[in-house]
């Protein structure tokens, strides 16, 4: 009998809609792998049986009554615990919310149920999705798939993890600074953070609003394109967000093909600090791509240097202005109301009970950048810089269709390694950044494993704005190539659990 | 270039909202220090003549219809309330005794 996690969504869901297995069959595998693994991965913060269990029933009712299902109808999906869901919990891997439950649907989860996508349950990250490697939850680490005590990326290390150890073959992330594209290459899956705007963030718990943007993850580029469409296009709900036709991203990944097309390799993320073997892999991408008829140029983005600083500033920023609504008041933790304290006091106490080292650090840092007599040099230069990075990419996309890099200068590295030093954690981000900053699209698909550490490597694509099908296209291409190469998914050579 | 201090981080805290214990402040201040040592290059632009960007989208204000629409119950909005009287959130004393 075939292995229902092994299968691709979109093989899941022709199996499906053809009668060959049933949603509550495929929903069951899953939640009994979930079972078998969970406990060494840790991806779950949450497991909503029962409800994943009525919407596979749903499904298969749907089918049965000859109602029309849609594309990913009846696969299942785990969702970053960053987006509420009515009457599920949403914790943002934070103790200042534990046990809260929201009263309402993110604009993501509603276009999950109304695709008849299943809901597994909510992924582990990051606090407030701040960080690298989801060590900074407050519920506990997750373990890379390939080597379970080494970090699954962040802050989207449960979503990224979950789909790498075959507990589901969709999830949902969020991207501020690479928080769905750093997972996906240390695990070897493929993860798009689209073009900011492109996915409505209403519901999904805001860190830094600029920034952040919903995605898709999966284990390949048809799936996530797939997804991408699923949770893709306006909503009148999120004023940002873009009232614009998708880009035809499925479409594009059927037709993977880089024949003719100007490809720029980013000259600025090479050299000191990036890791031999990820740059052998990323090297023997640049090759493919020649190979597969693309023309590769070199383009010089010299602002990038000073992405990573200017991020630190902007990031931090925003997040002590968005955290402020942690207040102890309307919901979530409340600590030290004796009735002697006054609303004052039970906030600050409240937030120091609440919130995580990382995210204490960066509310501090944030209210030093704004802070008067310090907000021109470095909030106001972080905003220029942030001019230049979108002049960088702007002058590129003059002569290049797409930009590629290594998407993590280094493979998963050990849990603890970086827990307490700051700096060389926001290191993990240096290439992913830039397109936060510029608001243009970008993915990450695996592209072998290093030498060194038979760890994966993330080939990284990059799209202007609004040109997301192109990520597809390029990405669709390459990894057709390297599973010919390999003979098989790069995912089949992790270990089993 | 300024470094930040531990008296520094201390208010900063204050302003935050956020009540931080003696071993914190000296834990946060020195990699507070390092963080903004690291991030302090972006001020090699700040005398160039470049428009600061906020946000990747022009942004404008989004109106809509001003028509009635369903939303939260009282009860839904207050669920998760730490404390609550009257179909109202309770919150301890804002204003002092005198």
């Amino acid at each position: 009998m075939t292995d229902l996690t092994r299968l691709t969504a979109a093989e899941t869901a022709e199996k499906i809609a053809s009668g060959e297995v049933t949603a509550v069959a495929v929903t069951e595998a899953h939640l009994a792998r979930i079972e078998a693994v969970d406990e060494k991965v840790h991806a779950f913060l949450h497991v909503d049986r029962e409800g994943a269990l009525a919407q596979a029933r749903r499904v298969d009712e749907k089918r049965a009554s000859g109602e029309k299902l849609g594309p990913l109808a009846g696969v299942p999906l785990a969702l970053k615990d960053i987006f509420t869901t009515k009457g599920i919990p949403t914790t943002v891997g934070s103790k200042i919310l534990e046990g809260w439950i929201p009263p309402y649907d993110a604009t993501v989860t509603r276009r999950l149920k109304e695709a008849d996508i299943v809901i597994l349950g909510k992924t582990n990250m990051d606090e407030f999705a701040m960080g690298s490697s989801t060590e900074n939850s407050a519920y506990g680490p997750t373990g890379n798939p390939w080597d379970l005590t080494r970090i699954p990326g962040g802050s989207g290390g449960g979503s990224s993890a979950a789909i790498a150890s075959y507990e589901a073959p969709l999830a949902i992330g969020t991207d501020t600074g690479g928080s769905i594209r750093q997972p996906a290459a240390v695990t070897g899956t493929v993860g798009v953070k689209p073009t900011y705007g492109g996915v409505s963030r209403y519901g999904m718990v805001a860190f830094s609003s600029s920034l952040d943007q919903g995605g898709p993850c999966a284990r390949t580029v048809l799936d996530a394109a797939l997804l991408h469409e699923a949770i893709a296009g306006h909503d009148p709900l999120d004023s940002t967000s873009i009232d614009a036709p998708v880009p035809s991203v499925v479409e594009a990944a059927r037709n993977g093909d880089v024949k003719g097309m100007r490809v720029g390799v980013v000259k600025e993320f090479a050299g000191e600090g990036y890791q031999a073997g990820v740059m052998q892999r990323f090297d023997e991408s640049v090759e493919l791509l020649r190979e597969l008829g693309a023309e590769v140029v070199e383009i010089s983005c010299p602002s990038f240097d000073k992405a990573l600083a200017a991020y630190y500033l902007i990031a931090p920023s925003e997040c002590s202005s968005n955290l402020a609504r942690f207040d102890a008041m309307r919901y979530g933790l409340r600590v030290g109301d004796d009735g002697t304290k006054s609303a004052e006091d039970v906030t600050a106490l409240t937030r120091e009970a609440g919130f995580g080292d990382e995210v204490k650090r960066r509310v501090i840092l944030g209210t030093y950048a704004l802070s008067s007599g310090y907000y021109d040099a470095y909030y106001g230069s972080a905003q220029k810089v942030r001019t230049l990075i979108k002049r960088d990419f702007e002058r590129a996309f003059e002569s290049v269709d797409v930009l590629i890099s290594p998407t993590t200068p280094t493979t998963a590295f050990p849990i603890g390694e970086r827990s307490d030093d700051p700096m060389a954690m926001y290191l993990a981000d240096l290439c992913t950044i830039p397109t936060n900053m510029a608001g243009n699209a970008a993915m990450s698909l695996p592209c072998g494993l290093a030498p060194e550490d038979g760890l994966p490597v993330g080939l990284q694509i990059i799209a202007p704005a609004m040109a997301d099908d192109r990520l597809y296209r390029v990405g669709a291409a390459v990894e057709a190539a390297f599973e010919a190469r390999w003979g098989h998914p790069l995912l089949e050579e992790a270990p089993s659990l | 270039m300024p470094g930040i201090t531990r008296e520094e981080v201390a208010h900063l805290a204050r302003l935050a909202r956020l009540e931080l214990k003696d071993e914190e402040l000296d834990h946060f201040a020195g990699q507070l220090d390092d963080i903004i040592g690291a991030v302090a290059r972006v001020s090699d632009v700040a005398d160039e003549d470049v428009p600061p960007t906020s946000h990747p989208l022009p942004l404008t204000n989004v109106m809509r219809p001003d028509e009635v629409r369903p939303s939260l119950t009282p009860q839904e909005a207050l669920s998760g309330a730490p404390a609550q009287e009257q179909q109202r959130f309770k919150v301890p004393q804002i204003l002092g005794e005198d």
